[in-house]
């Protein structure tokens, strides 16, 4: 037994694997006793916050201050206020003005300001454009010219016996706050969904529902296949020919064809997790059924299984004794692959919206399904569903990656 | 001294066939025999001659296709697995391979337990099975305190095979089938297993029945020889009957295949 684990432990692409996927349970585990936060609970008001940190700008007004002169300053504050539709309009002015567009580069702020300050007239009217566009670009030529104030912003509070603004402090542009003293700061590392919910904080929670869902889907599916397996391969006969037709009917449908029908009748309420995770498991035992009774099939002619019926065993002490742990093994590796593939299946049926029920947990398919609804691939919010890709993707992998070691090892000729 | 002598294990019309259609193979055509109590009968024959499909259908681990198995005198019964556990009670095998006769996942002593549990001595305090296990062990000259523990691999061929004919000590069989016992294993550790398996059988007056290739061997241990070619019998008799005044051609060829020592190998026979 230890000399099997030193050997599984000494193929290369087993450690790998089994380093990426134990260190994503730690991660699972370990995260939420930092952070117990609810994953489902809503934070942002609005959807998709880009991954970074958040200070309070209300707080940070009470913040002590610091003076900071720093060079290109201004520079940035300019070229950050004007937005990036404003510089396509600017652009389209100039064209339309007679300026060479080779020459206009919207990216460069300076020179583009340049180029509006010496051909903006706002009396010149532009043949095609019409009076509200006309109105446009001489309210943002205003805009433009107020890039250029140093001058500080006032913070007011109302005084509610006047009802007048009462100025209660300035801030000039060369004042800065240390995010560490701002008493309240909340950093996304992978920015909100759709629903403004934490994504990392979701993502883990999803992570774990998702390997939840795989270990059962796996479990179930090995437990069937294997029993089958066993069933036909060593008793073979009329048996052997039953389990072979029902087995053969599962193969020539499609299982995910089956998985998503039965989801589909189940119907929306009835599907939580364990539910999804149970019929993933009935869907997915044929191949393992079948690879378990080829394999019995060649051990139960064996010497050492003779020997046993010779000794006065029963059919299911041969069975436990004899048969089950020379695939031990095989299974073990077959089961490994269930899980990964009970994963993907799961996210393959919820990105469908087949998938378990919403409200309750996340998972990884899910969150997939959230992305795609509210069209995060289109507005180019990758945080929405490339970590989730990531996860998913290293764990199949990790999974695919340990198989292939305990096969390297229980398969002597795989060896390199 | 015919009249005397009890049948043991005979069939009628024993038939063997594998596959159907094209790949139909018959492995055992239409034999009969009678081996009768207390002798030791050999059974000679070529790789794929027929000798193991036989011997397993004798052992009840596979069905005949056609013909009758009697034991004892008696139509052979063994469709329910109570049969077949109180028919293995009377007859037991030693095979070719020791290396795959064994489970490796379960330890010698459990082999060994295996059978006194099957002669109904499964409720015997603890020392006493100790005490017959070790019997059994130096019955073969094997030291059972050195065996505890271990696994079957870690033993030699010799040793594995020793231990087989430890557990056939300890079943007490009417009838022992040896599937080659000795092809796998040295000649020096052949001749004392041999030596065992012989000392053995006078001493519980078992019936033995000899698969082997090797028709020296035959010579020296049997009473009665078979020789196989493709599934039938084609000649049988006492041993100096079949050995040294073969009739068939077959026989002449695999007494002259023979390797002699001090003597030129004659290949002119062979294919």
């Amino acid at each position: 037994m230890i000399h099997t684990l030193q050997q599984i432990f000494h193929s290369g692409k087993f450690k790998l694997g089994f380093a990426i996927f134990t260190s994503l349970l730690a991660f699972i585990f370990i995260y939420p006793i930092f952070i117990p936060e609810a994953p489902l609970a809503i934070l942002g008001q609005g959807t998709f916050f880009p991954p970074g940190i958040y200070v309070n700008v209300y707080d940070s007004l009470d913040t002590s201050k610091y003076i900071i002169n720093q060079e290109g300053a201004a520079k940035r504050r300019i070229a950050n206020k004007l937005s990036e539709d404003d510089r396509v309009a600017i652009k389209e002015y100039l064209v339309a003005a007679g300026v060479d567009e080779s020459r206009i580069d919207i990216t460069n702020t300076d020179e583009l300001l340049q180029q509006w300050k010496a051909t903006f007239d706002p009396k010149r009217s532009i043949k095609g454009f019409t009076n509200a566009k006309r109105n446009y670009y001489i309210r943002l030529n205003t805009a433009l010219q107020s890039l250029y104030s140093t001058g500080p912003a006032i913070i007011a509070v109302n005084d509610p016996e006047t009802n007048t603004l009462l100025e209660s402090k300035k801030v000039t542009v060369t004042e800065y706050v240390n995010v560490n003293e701002v008493p309240t700061v909340r950093i996304f590392p992978l920015g909100t969904d759709n629903f403004g919910r934490d994504m990392l904080t979701e993502l883990v929670a999803a992570t774990k529902t998702s390997l939840q869902i795989g270990f059962i889907a796996g479990l179930i599916a090995t437990l069937i296949g294997l029993t089958l397996g066993l069933l036909a391969g060593y008793i073979g006969g009329f048996v052997d020919d039953i389990i072979n037709f029902i087995s053969n009917l599962f193969i020539v449908i499609p299982p995910f064809v089956l998985l998503v029908l039965i989801s589909f009748s189940i119907g929306q309420e009835q599907r939580g997790a364990s539910t999804v995770a149970a019929v993933i498991g009935f869907t997915s035992w044929v191949w393992t059924a079948r690879a378990v009774r080829s394999q019995v099939i060649s051990l139960r002619n064996r010497d050492h299984v003779n020997l046993s019926k010779l000794s006065g065993h029963s059919i299911p002490h041969i069975i436990l004794t004899d048969i089950l742990p020379y695939i031990a093994s095989y299974v073990i590796m077959a089961m490994i692959l269930q899980i990964s593939s009970g994963i993907l299946a799961e996210a393959s049926l919820s990105i469908l919206g087949l998938g378990p029920k919403t409200t309750e947990v996340p998972t990884l398919g899910l969150m997939m399904n959230w992305a795609m609804i509210y069209q995060a691939q289109l507005q180019g919010n990758w945080w929405a569903y490339f970590p989730v890709l990531a996860v998913i993707a290293l764990i199949a992998f990790s999974m695919n990656l340990m198989n292939t070691g305990l096969d390297q090892v229980f398969n002597p000729s795989l060896r390199d | 001294m015919a009249e005397k002598r009890k049948l043991c294990l005979s069939a009628k019309g024993l038939t063997k066939v594998f596959g159907f259609g094209k790949t139909r193979t018959v492995a055992v055509d239409n034999v009969d025999f009678s081996f009768y109590e207390g002798e030791v009968i050999s059974i000679v024959g070529e790789s794929g001659s027929g000798k193991t499909t036989l011997s397993k259908m004798l052992l009840g681990l596979i069905n005949e296709t056609e013909g009758e198995i009697f034991f004892l005198g008696q139509k052979r019964d063994i469709r329910s697995q109570r049969n077949k556990q109180e028919y293995w009670k009377n007859i037991q095998a030693i095979f070719q391979d020791p290396f795959s006769s064994y489970n490796i996942f379960n330890k010698i002593d459990s082999v060994l337990l295996d059978c006194i549990k099957m002669r109904g001595g499964g409720n015997l305090p603890k020392e006493k099975k100790i005490e017959m296990m070790r019997e059994a062990c130096s019955f073969v000259n094997l030291k059972f305190d050195e065996l505890t523990n271990k696994y079957p691999f870690e033993l030699s061929g010799g040793q594995m095979q020793r231990l087989m004919i430890a557990r056939i000590f300890l079943l007490k069989p009417k009838i022992l089938l040896a599937d080659e016992p000795t092809s796998m294993i040295d000649a020096c550790s052949r001749a004392t297993i041999l030596d065992m398996l012989m000392e053995l059988r006078k001493e519980i007056g078992m019936t033995v029945i000899f698969i082997t290739h090797d028709i020296g061997l035959a010579y020296y241990v049997s009473d009665s020889v078979y020789i196989m070619e493709h599934g039938k019998f084609v000649e049988s008799g006492t041993p100096d009957e079949v050995i040294l005044h073969p009739k068939q051609p077959y026989t002449k060829r695999l007494i002259n295949d023979v390797p002699k020592i001090y003597e030129e190998w004659d290949l002119s026979t062979v294919g």
